[in-house]
């Protein structure tokens, strides 16, 4: 059977990704940033760590799908993911590799537990994506470490799905994982965050108290951030901070209990507050 | 005027369904820029894409001036309005200072001091 072995929450901001194409992760406004993700690198680049596949809980920003067609939670079913052109050239890093037979299983499993999933597939993939790969791997070479099951989720238009059916989705991820009849390793990406707001007078408005309250909540007491609402979540982390519900469907995916490997938090990527958290899954079993 | 937020939380405009079924033909339009053909058709006639594109007078009015505020008044969705603000070169800070009433250069600094203050 497949087995999670660990999860990663990762802001995918764009000019972070933009960073580490430009050859800018060593000036004064980003060395902080990703001096902050090197102990969760070092820790990610261990074979030991190496997943067979990855499934990335992300949403797409006006790039692989358009507004005619909102679905609130997606699936990605398709042999590979192009990079999408965002309207400067698509980044300069790998085409993502699929894994059909996963996500075809996950599909029904999830369908089965009540999750009725769209199904993408074709789908090109934007920084929302590619940027957590680039997060977990800064150097991928001509390909990215393993293929990836793309898990979308409306968070830009209201209603999005409540933190609480993220959570749930999340749980039904995991089993549906379980019951995959291939020995796989499997890594969960859930992606997004922390406080930020694009928009309105309120623009620019980050809360750290927020932030860090759900960083130490995601790791020990997701239950918690689940039962917050749409109105908690605009108010407190901003009206594109409520994206940090995609961390409740990878925490979701894990055992209740995870250790902890590394998290890293860091104020500002561009008009957004970033951080890293990531959970090996697989520790807390052994002791 | 900017539009009333759903929630009561001040300066926090919601991208609902409401704002997606009025600015739903700009925010398509801010779609096609993503193909560099369309982005010289538009910058070649502005006015008669947003035409074509089926734009409010109003909408096609914000546009033009390049209100940025004004659009999203309009319905404009940030993600897609960004696809304009894009071809002018123009950053997310430099809206961000739109939005809140100050330079593009006051938010950066006041981005970076939020981060000096971080818990």
């Amino acid at each position: 059977m497949a087995e999670v072995v660990w999860g990663l929450a990762t802001s995918h901001v764009p000019s972070i990704g933009a960073a580490m194409d430009r050859g800018k992760t060593e000036t004064d406004a980003w060395a902080p940033l990703f001096e902050g993700y090197r102990p969760a690198r070092e820790w990610l680049a261990d074979p030991e760590q190496a997943p067979d596949v990855a499934i990335v809980v992300y949403n797409d920003h006006a790039n692989g799908i358009d507004l005619d067609v909102v679905p609130t939670f997606g699936i990605g079913t398709a042999d590979e993911y192009p990079v999408a052109d965002e309207g400067f050239g698509p980044r300069p890093v790998p085409v993502v590799q699929g894994h059909p037979e996963l996500s075809l299983h996950l599909l029904e499993k999830l369908v089965d537990d009540g999750f009725d999933l769209t199904v993408f597939q074709e789908l090109e993939v934007d920084h929302g994506l590619t940027v957590p790969l680039s997060v977990w791997t800064p150097d991928p070479g001509e390909s990215w470490p393993c293929p990836v099951v793309p898990l979308l989720v409306n968070v830009i238009q209201y209603p999005q799905p409540t933190a609480a059916r993220c959570y749930a989705l999340g749980q039904a991820l995991g089993r549906a994982i379980a019951s995959f009849p291939q020995d796989l390793k499997v890594a969960v990406l859930g992606t997004g965050g922390m406080s930020h707001q694009l928009a309105g007078a309120r623009a620019g408005f980050i809360n750290p108290e927020f932030d860090h309250m759900f960083l130490d909540a995601i790791e020990k007491d997701p239950a918690k951030l689940a039962a917050l609402s749409r109105e908690d979540y605009i108010r407190d982390a901003g009206s594109e901070g409520i994206e940090l519900i995609m961390w409740l469907i990878m925490r979701g995916a894990m055992n209740p209990q995870v250790r902890k490997v590394h998290s890293t938090y860091f104020v500002p990527a561009s008009n957004t507050a970033a951080a890293l958290a990531l959970f090996d899954n697989r520790s807390t079993q052994l002791v | 005027m900017t539009v009333e937020s759903r929630f009561d939380v001040p300066g926090t405009p919601v991208f609902d369904g409401e704002s997606s079924r009025r600015g739903y033909r700009m925010n398509k339009m801010f779609m096609t820029f993503r193909d560099a053909a369309s982005r010289e058709r538009f910058l070649a006639d502005e006015a008669a894409y947003c035409d074509a594109s089926g734009l409010s007078p109003e909408q096609k009015a914000a546009v033009l001036g390049r209100d940025w505020q004004g659009m999203i008044d309009l319905g404009a969705s940030i993600f897609y309005m960004y696809k304009l603000a894009m071809m002018e070169g123009r950053s997310m800070q430099y809206l961000g200072g739109v939005f809140s009433g100050v330079t593009e250069e006051e938010f950066v600094a006041a981005m970076r001091r939020r981060g000096e203050n971080r818990g």
